[in-house]
């Protein structure tokens, strides 16, 4: 312990002033604050996004209810979809990203910290102005506030003539700033990874988590930016009379489909690639097993990249496309499920045989493996053209996505909570709270989505705001309400659990997990410098070889 | 627990890692490309559906002159960068200021064409289908050209206050790679909009 932290003379370590404190949260290009800053961000639009989700299951709860107007609802559903993805997901796995890069490849910082705070204020201000529409949205016209042509804005709905007064100019401007913000982001990520790391760390003994991140990173540099230039062109339409978007003037409505989905598919996977990183993490360290075929892993997250470049227009059956992209998009949406199969076999045969600890980490981690399975099924379904013809639009799909989003990423992320908490506070999260966050989300996620997708099948088409009685929807539509209330009541839970950990929790010292990758060997939380000398790995579980002497690691690598 | 470096002695002899700034800016640039690729995909898939005219048959004037002035811009900001990493601080400055007067000269011929179109031919970015495409994608890359302009005088600005030495040689480096990226990128622009499109 005491050769880890450096004495650094004539500065004085210690609170200040409240003022202090917080210009100190402000100015910081330190990656653990920032990644700590997302995280918090990423949280306070949790809350808000599933606000917005509480407010249309209540308004579906039951037929012709009349909780909220239609144009609310419309503007719910679109707030809720852009919240999650932009300000939720992306903020919270980029902020894993910047606290656990660096200290996982043994560097003090990332490769651009002022680019790192940049990029994090970028995102900060898209926020901002998505939600700023409530106030700004109607501007001169009077014509209603927040953005509610849906979360991707087909034209030409969101044209001048359809969507009138600012909302959707909100909206763009938010996605473009957010964007800009991933992009720097992800150039930083891949610079740090490839340009920062500690000695010995050849990309072979690099840990899975920095290797998914820097495919996820270079994945953001082309999947995300093909969304930037289509909101470069959508403002062009509604500020300076182009006419990209304008079929009136010879423009294609189905241009913006593709260029949207160009970047909506490759997004799932610029998600669930992080979740797979958590997943490589957590479950070696719980199963007491190093990950079973690390080579494999990392080249089927590059073959995944890969495919999911080409499988865009796998959302967009419907609209009619020629018999041979038919064909095309249905095999290669196919083929990713064989990369994503190997991951899941390899995380079993990780855990096969393994001394599994149950810790709310891997509790997690295994009800992710089961959703993403079942996730994965109904992509298979929806990938087979004529079967996404009879369901696309329908409640089937959203079920298919929620099971991805949440079934899949956002368990993940709260695995990673449970795991990561104590380095990034020095404080357990308590493991009472934990199960029951755990058990009463499970719950209540089955209830909602598994449910979900029979109203789906029965031809319940998705976004509507009210439904005739009789049709057999009621009673799901009631009991995925009700699900939909118990997610709620875990999310408080869990909460009050970051919450209370942070003042009472038992105190994790350096490595409560007996874990074997580099962050563990500093403090808990890790010093402003990370490590006071900057270590040498000889193998890619250098915490091992440090615990046996006797038997290390880079003996067999 | 003790430090983790104490029992992994044996440090690997020969350590490098990639610049940081040269691997930033392919990353950008590639980032950069995939936005070019969209807005000449719209272009291209644009080509002949405008409704009414004028078309680029009847507009376009190829701007061979400016064409050439920024291509060769790119050889001098090559040989400027050597000379800087020799040291021959007085070839480089000439060679640098050569490079920001011929992108200066694009610019220029970017900004005659575009008064002409608009004030003798009539076609702005909302006049026709061909008017926004063509304007977007002449315009992000001109917008391209200007930052790359802003950032070489930058450097010109220290370097005539004799602050840029050989040991800024690597960052003057990581500025190179986007301008002949940005010069690349014409070459597409080039041959969509005035060859294909055409």
């Amino acid at each position: 312990m005491s050769s880890n932290v450096m004495a650094i003379p004539n500065v004085q370590v210690g609170s200040g002033t409240w003022l202090e404190i917080l210009h100190g949260w402000v100015t910081t290009v330190d990656h653990k604050r920032l990644g700590i800053l997302y995280i918090l961000y990423a949280l306070i639009f949790l809350v808000v996004g599933g606000i917005e989700a509480m407010i249309m299951r209540i308004q579906l709860i039951r037929p012709h209810n009349d909780f909220v107007s239609p144009q609310v609802f419309n503007r719910m559903f679109t707030m809720h979809g852009t919240t999650m993805i932009f300000f939720v997901a992306m903020p919270l796995l980029f902020g894993f990203a910047n606290y656990l890069v660096p200290l996982m490849i043994g560097a003090r910082d990332m490769a651009f910290p002022r680019l790192n705070s940049f990029s994090f204020w970028l995102t900060a201000l898209g926020g901002f102005l998505l939600y700023f529409s409530f106030l700004g949205g109607s501007g001169l016209y009077g014509t209603g506030n927040a953005p509610d042509v849906g979360w991707w804005s087909y034209a030409p709905l969101g044209a001048q003539a359809f969507s009138p007064g600012h909302s959707s100019d909100y909206w763009t401007l938010a996605l473009l700033a957010s964007g800009f913000g991933s992009i720097g982001t992800a150039i930083n990520l891949i610079a740090t990874i490839l340009c920062m790391r500690c000695p010995g760390m050849k990309l072979g003994r690099m840990p899975l988590l920095p290797w998914l991140y820097l495919v996820m990173a270079g994945m953001v540099l082309i999947a995300l930016t093909p969304l930037s230039a289509a909101q470069i062109m959508l403002l062009i339409d509604r500020y300076l009379g182009g006419h990209f978007f304008d079929t009136q003037a010879g423009g294609s409505a189905v241009l913006w489909m593709h260029f949207f989905w160009i970047f909506g598919h490759p997004e799932v996977y610029i998600l669930i690639i992080p979740s797979f990183a958590f997943l490589s993490e957590i479950v070696p360290v719980f199963s007491r097993k190093p990950i079973f075929g690390y080579p494999v892993m990392v080249g089927a997250a590059v073959c995944i990249a890969f495919v999911s470049m080409s499988v865009w227009a796998h959302h967009i059956f419907t609209i009619g496309m020629s018999s041979y992209a038919n064909a095309f998009f249905t095999i290669t949406s196919m083929t990713v499920g064989v990369p994503t199969g190997i991951k899941i076999f390899n995380w079993l045969a990780t855990m096969w045989g393994g001394r599994i600890q149950f810790k709310t980490p891997m509790l997690f981690c295994i009800g992710f493996l089961f959703q993403f399975l079942i996730a994965g099924l109904t992509g298979i379904m929806l990938a087979a053209a004529p079967f996404d013809w009879q369901l696309s639009l329908s409640y089937f799909v959203v079920a298919h996505f929620h099971y991805v989003i949440v079934g899949g990423i956002l368990f993940s992320v709260f695995g990673a909570f449970y795991y990561w908490y104590p380095k990034m506070t020095g404080r357990m999260l308590s493991e009472r709270l934990g199960k029951w966050h755990f058990w009463l989300f499970l719950i209540g996620f089955h209830l909602t989505f598994d449910t979900m997708h029979f109203p789906g099948l029965l031809g319940m088409p998705r976004r509507i705001y009210t439904y005739e009685p009789g049709r057999g929807w009621d009673t799901m539509n009631l009991i995925i309400t009700y699900g939909a209330l118990i997610q709620a009541m875990a999310i408080l839970i869990f909460v009050w659990n970051l919450v209370g950990s942070y003042f009472k929790g038992t105190k994790a010292g350096n490595d409560p997990w007996d874990a074997w990758t580099l962050e563990w060997s500093v403090s808990s939380p890790p010093p402003a410098y990370n490590f006071a000398t900057i270590p040498v790995v000889e193998s890619r579980r250098p915490l091992w070889d440090l615990k046996h002497p006797e038997d290390p690691d880079s003996r067999y690598e | 627990m003790s430090t983790i470096a104490t029992p992994l002695t044996s440090r690997p002899q020969a350590w490098v890692l990639p610049d940081r700034g040269k691997v930033a800016m392919a990353s950008l640039i590639i980032a950069e490309s995939a936005i070019f690729t969209i807005f000449v995909v719209a272009y291209l898939f644009y080509v002949g559906k405008s409704l009414t005219g004028p078309t680029p048959r009847e507009v376009l004037e190829v701007p061979i002159f400016f064409t050439i002035c920024l291509l060769s811009s790119s050889i001098t900001i090559h040989y400027a960068g050597k000379f800087l990493e020799h040291g021959k601080h007085g070839a480089f400055l000439i060679l640098w200021l050569l490079t920001i007067v011929l992108g200066g000269l694009f610019i220029f011929g970017t900004g005659l064409e575009w008064h002409r179109l608009i004030y003798e031919r009539g076609l702005s970015i909302s006049t026709n289908l061909f008017g926004t495409t063509y304007y977007s994608l002449v315009g992000l890359h001109a917008f391209h050209v200007t930052v790359g302009l802003i950032m070489l005088s930058l450097v010109a600005v220290f370097a005539l206050a004799g602050r840029v030495g050989a040991e800024q040689s690597w960052r003057v480096e990581v500025l190179s790679m986007y301008w002949h990226f940005v010069d690349a990128v014409w070459v597409v622009v080039f041959t969509v909009v005035y060859i294909v499109g055409r």
